[in-house]
């Protein structure tokens, strides 16, 4: 259920422009999206990051626009988590949506580009490993944990409408047996 | 009952609630959902990944190819048929295509889709643009937009709400765009995150309601959830006579509590600049004034509505743009583009020199028809400046009303639009 990652670290306003510019929305694939995450931000990420890292932010991260591309690039490229101080609130629902954990907490100043994480989305535990340290998120609300539960908004909307498919899972789906 | 605001009665009409209070999660119907030519196809395809065959109501649902159209590439037109099919397959009534549409949260009003009351899901963060009009719109993704589109209704969190009360008079030359980014400025990128910004005061009341447009379009530029003007006579009279389905007006109780208020003297605000490279690096256009620009875009959702492209237009007539400096004006809707055709105003920005087209997002987003390259100083009537929003990171971009806009296209620096027009010819 945990999840172990390393930490990428950004600051304030991480918006999502510098996510996933808007030169790539031509397409919503997954893994196309997911070579060209963070690329004005930080041009090496997707080159570097490596399944279960960890996106670190401070102050109102996932800023800006709607567009679902950057929870879904971040997935693609092997995030498992974003902490930040505080989130952007239609990213915040986007990421709930697709079952990417989030973890809000005044703590993302203590943690640097590198360290060894691991988290537990349920109870909002950060044990930062390369500095012995704890730090607690607020866990998310019930609801949230239930739609992240179900694999995602569409197949919780899917199952309660009695639809015939759940989703097969997909990069963009919430897989919490990843790591 | 308890106090509401606005906001507060919209959601608690919605979901069949007596009253509701902020913090509380609730769910409601939808009036109206929106999708375009970046956000529709992910949720054409999450809706029929989960074996979706109909949509709630096909008449709530409009889909606007805005962004990347006409199309800028093989694969942007490859989006748009996604979005056309889908159209065509499930008949929607309000599908709009490059030549008929323009960008969404100028056409929905004017079409009439968006009224006093409603409860508008888009997925675009714009989408609060609509609570101009006396309605809670608010943007979301393109899943939350999937879900909405087979169920007709979707979740919120009630939010707390902030009021921005403007008396006075506003300044010569200035607008609700100076209003909107003198708020963002006091407040910051994140000072209205998850929060309702209501805007009010004797200075919003005498706005027309393209500019109350413009006021409620950058509100999640605060990080709002939404923006909202209560619905007067000058709403109804914009409303009436093309809404394709009733309204309802509500309006905030008196004794309703707010998060926090605030109050300003319009006429102190003057115009106002929002420098690189945040929309809350708000500055006092004397202050940057004569910083030299390459290009001067007059478009976007925030800024190109008649109004806009009139006060452009009385500046630059009979002008010329500044040698190496280009101009380029994109009127937001294929009917404003007309409108302004007949009252002259396009041959006033061809004969300046200016690069005029179809309706189209383009520029503001980096999308096409005027991306900036790393060097390039851009000044912008649009609502974004982060890093690498209109093209390179590198390039620098400052946000400002249509009359700087069109100031700085003939001077070819940042100017004040009496350095180039005397105000008695002015509005």
């Amino acid at each position: 259920m945990n999840l172990y990652g390393k930490a990428w670290k950004y600051g304030d306003n991480v918006d999502t422009d510098q996510i996933i510019p808007a030169r790539f929305l031509v397409t919503s694939d997954p893994k196309e999206l997911g070579q060209h995450c963070m690329e004005d931000a930080d041009p090496e990420f997707a080159k570097k990051v490596r399944p279960g890292d960890v996106l670190v932010g401070l102050k109102n991260f996932g800023c800006g626009s709607s567009r679902e591309h950057a929870p879904i690039s971040m997935k693609a490229a092997g995030v498992s988590a974003v902490i930040a101080k505080s989130f952007a609130r239609i990213f915040y629902r986007n990421s709930i949506n697709l079952g990417l954990p989030l973890f809000e907490t005044e703590a993302a100043e203590r943690i640097e580009r590198g360290d060894d994480l691991e988290l537990n989305p349920v109870t909002g535990e950060i044990r930062n490993l390369t500095k012995g340290e704890t730090y607690r998120a607020e866990p998310l609300p019930a609801f949230a944990r239930e739609i992240m539960g179900a694999g995602g908004l569409m197949n919780y909307v899917a199952k309660k409408q009695g639809l015939g498919k759940t989703a097969k899972p997909t990069a963009s789906d919430y897989d919490p047996q990843r790591d | 009952m308890r106090p509401m605001t606005i906001t507060e009665k919209i959601l608690a009409d919605h979901a069949g609630k007596g009253d509701v209070h902020p913090g509380e999660l609730i769910t409601c119907r939808l009036d109206m959902l929106m999708g375009n030519d970046i956000t529709a196809p992910i949720a054409i395809r999450e809706f029929e990944k989960v074996g979706a065959t109909k949509i709630f109501d096909p008449d709530r649902l409009a889909i606007v190819l805005s962004h990347f159209v006409p199309a800028k590439d093989i694969k942007s037109a490859d989006q748009c048929r996604i979005a056309r099919e889908f159209a065509k397959k499930h008949r929607l009534r309000y599908f709009y295509d490059e030549g008929r549409g323009g960008i969404e949260h100028i056409l929905l009003p004017q079409e009439g889709l968006t009224v006093p009351g409603d409860i508008v899901l888009g997925a675009d963060s714009h989408s609060c643009t609509y609570g101009g009009l006396g309605c809670f719109a608010t943007g979301v993704g393109s899943t939350d937009l999937a879900a909405a589109m087979i169920t007709g209704e979707t979740w919120f969190k009630v939010p707390e709400s902030m009021k921005f009360h403007f008396y006075g008079r506003l300044a010569p030359w200035s607008s609700a765009k100076d209003l909107i980014l003198y708020t963002i400025g006091q407040i910051g990128v994140d000072g209205a995150t998850y929060r309702a910004m209501e805007f009010a005061g004797e200075v919003v009341a005498r706005l027309p309601v393209d500019q109350r447009l413009t006021l409620c379009n950058m509100a999640i530029e605060a990080g709002g959830k939404s923006g909202i003007v209560a619905p007067d006579d000058i709403t109804l009279e914009y409303v009436k006579p093309r809404a394709k389905r009733p309204w309802k007006v509500f309006r905030s109780d008196p004794d309703a509590v707010y998060h926090s208020a605030y109050e300003w003297d319009a006429g102190t605000v003057g115009l106002q600049v929002a420098c690189p490279y945040s929309p809350d690096n708000v500055k006092p256009l004397a202050d940057v004034a004569g910083v030299e620009v390459d290009q001067v875009f007059i478009g976007s959702c925030t800024n190109a509505r008649m109004e806009d492209l009139r006060i452009a237009a009385r500046i630059m007539r009979g002008r010329k743009v500044a040698p190496y400096v280009r101009c380029i004006v994109i009127p937001a809707t294929h009917q404003v583009f007309q409108e302004a055709l007949r009252e002259g105003l396009i041959e006033v920005f061809a004969e300046a020199g200016c690069a005029i087209s179809e309706a189209t997002c383009g520029p503001c987003l980096g999308g096409y028809n005027g991306v900036l390259g790393a060097e390039d100083v851009c000044l912008s009537t649009s609502n974004r400046n982060f890093p690498g929003r209109m093209g390179h990171p590198k390039a620098k971009v400052y946000l400002a009303s249509p009359a700087v806009a069109a100031a700085t296209a003939i001077t070819g620096k940042i100017s004040h639009p009496q350095e180039v027009a005397a105000w008695e010819a002015g509005p």
